[in-house]
């Protein structure tokens, strides 16, 4: 368990860490009433509901100029790295105004300018990509890291056996972060996987293993990224893992099992978002008045994303040829 | 301007450490591209010269050394990929086609992917079914990403050099046959020929042949035995599959109204089928004649030499093919 009172957070940026966390769910859940009305089109939509500490918490490990890179469920990760939210939702919409021109939906969702290198829906597909980000950092000695989210159903597949002994081999400055939520799709971890504990594949690759965290908890996921993203920017990969939980289906439309409805019940218990607040409680006496304004203006910011998504225009028939090539 | 009379694989080495002196961001990885001097020896001596930063062995990773040149060239680095032979880029596939090549469009224009992936292709000498391969019209199958394949030394100096230079992801064969094969190439450190630019490597009038890589010696050497018939063969390499010189091959096809369709890969699906159905579509007017193809043999490839050769395209065989549409 994290030791709260050793925070070096500011009150206000704990205040912004928790509006945050507010904003994506809120946000998720818009998305899945928007996607139930066919307001938001395609076939998958991954919501991160429940997963909101662990994005949020590592990220804010993170400097402005460090590299964020995920698979499809990635709008929390998104929004936590600092990508525009109205043109996130823009996104969902299909709108020309999106992150990615109405061309990439849902589960590529990228923003160069915040250094949120995109979701991406092969699983796996992005570790490379990521190793690749953080040998540019290698090769001109910047001192920047590359945070890499990874799905617990994504450790069994060859990109992350390939891609983490390749960033051991160069000791490339990588964050491999699984974010084990006990299911890829259908299927629990221990049915899929030879070693559940999925920290200790760090081992077989001779890099550093950071253990398990408590991915429910902002300020568990907060302390131990801060240490891990100092080693990896000093002294090559590491591997984490969070236990979270998805609130959702694999995708919205996906039906959730009555095994997991008494799972969930026990995560919701220890809820991101309710743990936070009862966290801040406890630090700040007289917070009340801060916290009762967190969700009015997340209200507003999601309200004026949707605004924003629905009077932006479509793209053209131009847009659909466009970028094909530089 | 001066020339030396070298081997391909000198030619490609030349381009390649010129590129490599010219732009700092420009580096190699691969498997065996270091310390044992490269597969096919393109890299030889580069360890030594530009040291193990720029010069990166890889691990046996064919999807992280693929993937990791995307992630190395979204970021900002002209990485050069040696997959030591074409056959183990099936391994490559989805991080060539999911993301080298659509990467950029997906996140609409936000990144651009200037790398190149080098592959020694071609088949013969008994290397069996798995080692056989000449698959380009696959991975040229691809919007997003180009495909160079070159059959003369001068043509891999240029090309190789096009393709470092520019800012799309290229796919680019070289011909294990033609490796050792000596011509002609300028010393100029700026001799870069365009993209998607074929070339006509014998003028005639009355049989257009269209071809590319190892196709354009068997079509040379047929066009030579032709001609002492009286029969007079334009033929034409392509040089790049994608994107691919149509109006040359239309310009040609205008004069001699008839075609053969010489490829070293396989008929199904293919090179030769693509080339057919754009005449056809296009040029119905010019036509004088069925459109041949020569492609190897629908079969796998034997061991045995004598069986071997008679799955593949020879001169003999476009002598053959030319003879019966005039
Ligand atoms: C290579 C590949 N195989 C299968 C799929 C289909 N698929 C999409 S998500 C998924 C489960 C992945 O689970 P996990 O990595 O745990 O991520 P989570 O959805 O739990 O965030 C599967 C099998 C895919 N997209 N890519
Ligand atoms: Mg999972």
């Amino acid at each position: 368990m994290s030791d709260v009172t050793k925070t070096t957070l500011t009150r206000a940026e704990l205040i912004e860490v928790y509006h945050q966390m507010v904003l994506i769910r809120r946000f998720e859940e818009k998305c899945k009433e928007l996607y139930n009305a066919r307001k938001i089109g395609g076939v998958y939509l991954h919501l991160y509901n429940g997963q909101e500490a662990t994005g949020v918490g590592a990220i804010k490990a993170l400097k402005p100029t460090d590299h964020v890179i995920t698979a499809y469920r990635d709008h929390g990760i998104a929004i936590a790295k600092g990508a525009d939210v109205k043109r996130l939702m823009a996104e969902m919409f299909g709108k020309r105004t999106g992150v990615s021109g109405g061309k990439g939906g849902s589960m590529h969702l990228a923003d160069v300018n915040v250094r949120m290198w995109g979701g991406y829906a092969i699983v796996g597909g992005h570790l490379p990509l990521a190793a690749g980000i953080a040998l540019k950092s290698k090769y001109n000695d910047d001192g920047e890291v590359v945070l890499c989210f990874i799905g617990d159903g994504a450790t069994n597949n060859g990109y992350f056996h390939e891609a983490l002994n390749l960033s051991a081999v160069w000791d490339l400055p990588v964050v491999w972060l699984i974010e084990n939520n006990l299911y890829g799709m259908g299927t629990p971890v221990e049915v899929s996987s030879g070693q559940p504990e999925l920290h200790k594949r760090a081992i077989a690759y001779g890099m550093k293993d950071f253990g398990r965290v408590d991915g429910m908890d902002f300020f568990a996921v907060y302390e131990v990224a801060q240490q891990a993203v100092e080693y990896a920017r000093t002294s090559g990969p590491v591997l984490i893992e969070a236990i979270t939980y998805r609130y959702e289906g694999h995708g919205v439309s996906d039906r959730i099992y009555m095994k997991r409805v008494e799972e969930m019940q026990t995560f919701q218990q220890r809820d991101p978002l309710v743990v936070m607040e009862s966290k801040l409680r406890a630090m700040f006496p007289d917070i009340e008045p801060e916290l009762a304004q967190v969700e009015p203006s997340v209200a507003a910011i999601v309200e004026e994303a949707v605004r924003f998504a629905e009077e932006s225009p479509t793209p053209t028939a131009e847009d659909l040829t466009r970028n094909v090539y530089a | 301007m001066a020339e030396k009379n070298i081997p391909m694989r000198e030619a490609l080495r030349a381009a390649l450490r010129e590129e490599m002196i010219r732009d700092e961001r420009v580096f190699v990885m691969g498997q065996e591209v270091g310390a044992w001097d490269g597969t096919h020896k393109v890299t030889r001596g580069f360890l030594d010269e530009f040291g193990a930063r720029r010069v990166r062995d890889t691990p046996i990773s064919e999807m992280a050394i693929a993937g990791a040149a995307v992630g190395a060239a979204m970021a900002g680095l002209r990485p050069v990929a040696e997959i030591m032979t074409i056959n183990f880029a099936f391994l490559a596939f989805d991080a060539l086609i999911n993301h080298a090549a659509k990467v950029r469009y997906m996140f609409d224009g936000q990144f651009k992917v200037p790398m190149v992936v080098r592959a020694a292709t071609g088949w013969g000498n008994q290397a069996t079914a798995t080692h056989s391969h000449t698959p380009e019209p696959i991975f040229a199958h691809f919007p997003g990403m180009y495909l160079g394949c070159p059959a003369t030394p001068a043509d891999a100096k240029g090309m190789l050099k096009a393709a470092i230079r520019d800012d799309n992801p290229v796919l680019f064969t070289e011909v294990i046959a033609l490796y050792p094969k000596p011509g002609p190439v300028p010393d100029d450190p700026d001799f870069v020929l365009p993209i998607g630019k074929g070339d006509i490597k014998r003028a005639g009038e009355d049989v257009t042949i269209v071809t590319y890589g190892r196709g354009v010696e068997w079509s040379l050497d047929a066009a030579e035995t032709l001609a002492r018939e009286g029969v007079s063969c334009e033929v034409i390499d392509v040089r790049w599959l994608r994107p691919l010189d149509l109006p040359l091959i239309f310009q040609s096809f205008k004069k001699t109204n008839r075609c053969v369709i010489v490829e070293e890969s396989l008929p199904f699906y293919s090179f030769g089928s693509e080339i057919a159905a754009q005449l056809q579509e296009h040029m119905f007017d010019y036509m004088d004649a069925p459109i041949k193809r020569v492609s190897a043999m629908d079969v796998p490839l034997p061991y045995a030499k004598e069986i071997e050769l008679m799955a593949l395209p020879d001169a003999h065989k476009v002598v053959a093919a030319v003879k019966e549409i005039i």
